[in-house]
């Protein structure tokens, strides 16, 4: 139990702060309402409107978050892969190859079939 | 300073012992995986007119390499026919992969015959969708299909649903079956939404089939966390030998048990977990349903019988009688559900269900016998069922297929050699003697009756009774009754469809005549490896 402490120690004073910041502003802080700050907090651009009586609607930034990801989970596997190089030797090199190859096939697919044109 | 001194040590400590895979026992799988990806680089590098002949080319000179790789190996195998593990043990090679590896392929042959079918849309395309990214009767559809727009995608994606099933039966430890489950199933979502009539029912069909499919993925994995709790492992040869001595109130193996066969018993479509089964097969195009119908079961029967098999052997006395009511409940419900059906693809799907019952039976009987009657059973029940879908694609009016069976009256009349061959399937589904589905039907039976499941093989033998009357009802209707005046045509197919028509009359006809063959093979091929 005693090893645990700290994590709850650290989830209450977490907690703490969130509810102490938001009572203190809701509180104290003076309330001038305008357009600007009735929108949601920092989430991008506005969002696009809807077409009226359903429909497709862009999702533009899907892709972009899409090849993040992919991107981000290949450092994941490159990274240790890199740190234990020597004694993977040949075999992590081949799998590793294979990995790099089939992402880079899916990127190349997503550019050449337009996946990476904004409009 | 403490930190940089922990970074340091933890680089220091370490020589890892690099893995060892050998890639000539994996080369059947690895072989469509290249096929797969060539296939998406296709899609990106070649213009469009190309590319419907250049994916056709690629995947059916794959399959065919990949067919004699599994040959290769199978010759391989030493005299006692145990085989041998690769990939650090994730992955066996031995009788029962290679065996259905080999179907599933000479399957996905079948298979990719019927989707490159280009003869049958009065307005030319093939079974899929122009757009499938368009909303269904929007303005871009229309346009697309005015274009004469073809998706080739569908290519890769069946030849990527193909890896995972190579693997699924081959898989020897959870994850690499989870991982396989995965690989065959999110291909197959998408091929399901993407037919080009009757683009709602289409999508409907990829929506349910993903959802469930995505619940049933969620039971397999906790399933497996729970045996990988019990055990301290998801190789399934040590979840066997722990398993072995199991007392008999252990929570967390029981559990495991039944929700990895949750999973399991989702993807080959028995009772209770058969609800998806004749939605997705009507909604899905034609030819995907007839893929997924046949290879789909031949993959998922094989990871359960090895799941069963080599983990649980010293559990058979837990999971025996669930399976047994499994199997009663899923041919009964199956038969008599058909009965009252009255469209022919959902009626395919009905008498599916009924089958994964005749299958399941084959499974419980526990035996060397029990496992070669399964693998025949897959391989006469593929075929037919291929060949059953392949006839439906023919059968057409405006509308596209027509599917409804008021619309198949008097067909015979018009068209006997169709009917005659679908009237073919009909008779190995019903499981008369000379077909495929009677030899297959007995040597399960047969094995049930060895292995003590008496029971269950008087119910098997009822439902194929109430079985066979909807299948001879389909007959009578074709060659009895009188055509409609607007009834529906048979298009004249290129010689693709024909070719997996002829197949799959032909593998069912073979082994009613002459089963001995495969029978032999099957049985060779019947030791798991542990």
């Amino acid at each position: 139990m005693n090893l645990y402490a700290p994590i709850l120690v650290l989830g209450g004073i977490a907690l703490a702060f969130g509810v102490v910041s938001l009572v203190m502003g809701a509180l104290t802080g003076p309330k001038r309402y305008n357009r600007a700050k009735l929108e949601a907090y920092e989430c991008g651009i506005e969002p696009t409107p809807q077409p009226i009586g359903g429909g497709r609607f862009p999702v533009k930034y899907y892709l972009t978050a899409m090849l993040f990801i992919v991107f981000d989970i290949e450092i994941v596997f490159l990274y240790p892969w890199a740190v234990y190089f020597d004694s993977l030797g040949m075999f992590g090199l081949v799998e590793m190859a294979m990995f790099v190859a089939a992402v880079f096939v899916a990127y190349a697919y997503l550019w050449r079939r337009g996946g990476l044109e904004w409009d | 300073m403490s930190m940089s001194t922990a970074a340091t040590a933890t680089l220091a400590v370490t020589k890892v012992d690099a893995p060892t895979i050998e890639y000539g026992k994996l080369s059947p799988i690895l072989i469509i995986a290249g096929v797969a990806v060539v296939g998406v680089l296709i899609e990106a590098f070649l213009p469009r007119p190309a590319r419907y002949r250049a994916q056709l080319t690629v995947a059916l000179v794959g399959m065919i390499a990949a067919f004699g790789a599994v040959v290769w190996l199978a010759r391989d195998l030493p005299d006692d026919h145990r085989g041998s593990v690769t990939a650090m043990g994730a992955v066996a090679v031995d009788g029962p992969s290679l065996f259905l590896q080999g179907t599933l392929l000479l399957i996905g042959i079948a298979s990719v015959l019927l989707i490159g079918e280009r003869r049958l849309e009065p307005a030319g395309g093939d079974a899929f969708a122009p757009q499938a990214a368009a909303a269904p009767g929007s303005q871009q559809e229309k346009d697309a299909a005015a274009a004469g727009w073809t998706q080739t995608e569908v290519y890769p994606l069946t030849m990527f649903s193909l890896v995972g099933m190579l693997l699924f039966p081959a898989a020897n430890d959870l994850l690499m079956m989870f991982v396989a489950l995965e690989i065959l199933s999110l291909p197959l979502y998408l091929l399901c939404g993407l037919a080009r009539r009757h683009r709602l029912l289409s999508q409907e069909a990829a929506l349910k089939y993903f959802l469930l499919g995505a619940f049933s993925s969620a039971f397999f994995l906790f399933g497996v966390a729970m045996l990988y709790g019990y055990s301290g492992s998801v190789s399934l040869d040590k979840i066997g030998v722990a398993s072995a001595g199991a007392m008999d109130n252990d929570a967390l193996l029981l559990i495991g048990l039944a929700m990895v066969a949750v999973g399991l018993l989702f993807k080959v479509g028995a009772v209770p977990f058969h609800s998806w089964t004749p939605d997705v097969y009507q909604g899905a195009p034609t030819p995907i349903t007839g893929f997924m119908a046949a290879a789909t079961k031949v993959a998922a029967f094989g990871a359960m019988m090895r799941f069963f098999y080599v983990a649980l052997p010293g559990m058979r006395w837990d999971w025996r009688p669930v399976m047994i009511g499994v199997a009663i409940v899923t041919m009964v419900a199956g038969a008599i559900i058909a009965i009252t059906q009255t469209d022919v693809k959902r009626l395919l799907a009905y008498s599916s269900i009924a089958h994964a019952g005749f299958i399941l039976t084959g499974m419980i009987a526990m035996s060397d016998a029990g496992v070669s009657s399964t693998m025949f059973y897959l391989v006469a029940y593929g075929f037919v069922t291929l060949g059953a879908f392949a006839v439906v694609t023919l059968v057409r009016d405006a509308r596209g297929e027509a599917t409804h069976l008021s619309h198949w009256a008097g067909l015979g009349r018009r068209s006997p050699l169709v009917a005659g061959v679908f009237a073919l399937f009909l008779l190995a589904f019903a499981g008369i003697p000379l077909t495929s589905g009677f030899s297959g039907k007995f040597a399960v039976f047969q094995a049930a009756a060895r292995g003590g499941a008496g029971s269950l093989v008087v119910v098997g033998v009822l439902c194929s009774a109430v079985a066979a009357f909807f299948y001879v009802r389909v007959i009578v209707l074709m060659f009895f009754s009188e055509p409609k005046v607007d009834g529906p045509t048979v298009v004249v197919p290129s010689v693709m469809t024909t070719a997996a028509i002829a197949l799959g009359v032909a593998v069912t006809v073979v082994l009613g005549i002459l089963p001995q063959p495969v029978l032999d093979l099957a049985d060779k091929a019947a030791l798991f490896v542990h």
